[in-house]
């Protein structure tokens, strides 16, 4: 059990009148991709949320490395959050910085590093994600799939052990979503990352997955391979994927 | 805490919703004064807003101050002549402008300016999930977008209502030798013979409590936004009626304040 990153026991959320989560319990371990699927407002981004401390929970119990996030202080919850990256659906740049001044904000405000080893790691996460040109552009210049990738890059730029996505390649072209959902797997590989990757696509979650769960009615109905999804005889499944198709 | 399944427009709902924005704003100012007692200070956001918010109010409130001088002049020169008094036009401008108007009117201006755009900047920020991302990226948004807002207002409006006097004790000069010769610097004399502690400080005091209430409210109704796009427009407008109402209520309490203080 020593390689586990993240350790979800008996989790439930309710919003208003609606129960999202219900007793929700899930484990993931070092180094694994886990693809998190389901139907809109099942909860999926409400569970990387309880995961990042964004939501608190109702009830139920979160590990990160061992460490119960929900008993932590602000200060304490802070230091693990400065393991772990969190990419949103929307990418979430900072409109008023430049691509510079976004990947080097938490760079400046969490860790001590000189001036020329923040613009070194700037550069140098760029070029992961073939953008080294925009570094002077502000968000409102980049196409989607560029907002995407800044993105990815200012929530690896701190090296983080555990990433949360939040539908990656959500409005993007099929391309694009391939480019990016190999991107994803291919920075994870280089940084030794673990991944929770929430989405519909199935273009995305067959590229990064080694895993996946599906959602439905507040709980996990489902878990296995993509290939065991996909190809499973449940009637409910097999229409989920039906509109799928998956262009090698 | 919010009651959220209310008819909207019935009394229940306008109740329900006035003391969810008392409560929440006094939270919120709670709030701030526990971070605003945590060192570090991030001194460059502050110096960096107090630029944009003063630097950008500086012509609306400028060209406000003349008018404010010059049209006090205009009207009240006929009723002073009438009564013999028009010697005392100097002191008139002076005392108005300093104890009341340039105060009050400098901050409704400037929540009118400032109020709405810290309302909608935060708003769409809130609504496009970036102060999430701060707050997931370890960096307490609240110390960075907040508190180093309302630093930087309360800070600027004293220095920009001190201004709108100045300017427009210039303004009623000029409308006063429009009509008759009179020297600036016997102007100048009267306007500051007239003046004691109490008409001063007081009122660039309360400026203090004004500069607050801008950035405060604006804050708060920009951090709090829900609901997208109409959400942003919400947060703006209701910055600007909340903060011109709180700066009209202050007004009269740290008017009869200063009063029962220092008697005329």
């Amino acid at each position: 059990m020593a390689d586990l990153i993240v350790q979800i026991k008996n989790l439930s959320k309710a919003f208003t009148y609606k129960k999202v989560l219900d007793d929700v319990s899930l484990n993931v371990c070092m180094g694994e991709n886990l693809v998190v699927f389901g139907r809109s407002g099942t909860g999926k981004s409400v569970l990387l949320k309880c995961i990042i401390g964004l939501l608190r929970p109702d009830a139920g119990e979160i590990y990160i490395d061992m460490q119960n996030v929900l008993r932590m202080s602000e200060k304490e919850l802070n230091e693990i959050r400065k393991q772990i990256g969190f990419l949103f659906q929307s990418g979430a740049l900072y409109d008023s910085m430049s691509v510079r001044e976004n990947l080097s904000f938490p760079l400046i405000r969490n860790f001590k590093f000189s001036k020329k080893e923040v613009t070194d790691k700037v550069m140098h996460t760029l070029e992961l994600v073939d953008l080294i040109e925009a570094v002077d552009k502000m968000p409102s210049e980049l196409s989607g799939g560029m907002r995407k990738r800044i993105a990815l890059a200012r929530t690896i730029i701190t090296e983080p052990k555990l990433m949360l996505y939040d539908e990656p390649t959500t409005g993007l072209d099929p391309l694009t979503t391939k480019e990016i959902s190999e991107l994803i797997l291919d920075l994870q590989k280089k940084l030794n990352m673990t991944s929770i990757v929430v989405t519909h696509d199935l273009i995305c979650a067959s590229i990064i997955a080694d895993r996946a769960i599906f959602l439905k009615d507040a709980k996990i109905m489902y878990q296995g391979t993509i290939e065991e999804l996909t190809s499973s005889k449940d009637k409910f499944l097999q229409n989920f994927f039906s509109t799928d198709i998956i262009k090698a | 805490m919010k009651i959220t399944n209310l008819k909207k427009g019935t009394t229940w709902n306008i109740l329900n919703e006035y003391f969810s924005t008392i409560g929440g704003l006094s939270i919120f100012t709670m709030e701030f004064l526990k971070n605003f007692f945590k060192p570090p200070y991030d001194f460059g956001e502050i110096k960096k807003h107090m630029d944009e918010l003063g630097v950008k109010t500086l012509p609306i409130v400028s060209i406000t101050g003349f008018i404010i001088g010059f049209v006090l002049v205009l009207q009240s020169q006929p009723i002073m002549i009438r009564f013999g008094a028009e010697s005392f036009l100097p002191s008139m401008v002076s005392l108005s402008v300093i104890r009341e108007l340039g105060p009050v009117l400098t901050a409704l201006i400037f929540a009118g300016r400032v109020s709405s755009g810290i309302g909608a900047e935060l708003g769409s920020m809130r609504v496009t999930e970036q102060i999430d991302a701060m707050e997931v990226s370890a960096i307490n948004p609240f110390r960075f977008l907040v508190v180093t807002r309302v630093i930087a207002c309360t800070i600027i409006l004293p220095i920009l209502c001190v201004y709108v006097i100045f300017i427009a004790i210039i303004g009623g000069y000029i409308a006063l030798i429009l009509s008759q010769k009179m020297n600036f610097s016997y102007y100048t004399d009267s306007v500051l013979a007239s003046l004691k502690f109490g008409d001063v400080i007081p009122s660039i005091l309360k400026t203090y409590v004004f500069g607050f209430i801008v950035g405060i409210v604006g804050s708060y109704k920009g951090y709090t936004a829900e609901n997208g796009t109409e959400g942003v427009g919400k947060a703006s407008t209701t910055s600007v009626v909340l903060s011109s109402l709180l700066i009209l209520l202050f007004d009269s309490v740290l008017g009869k304040l200063t009063l029962w203080l220092w008697p005329t």
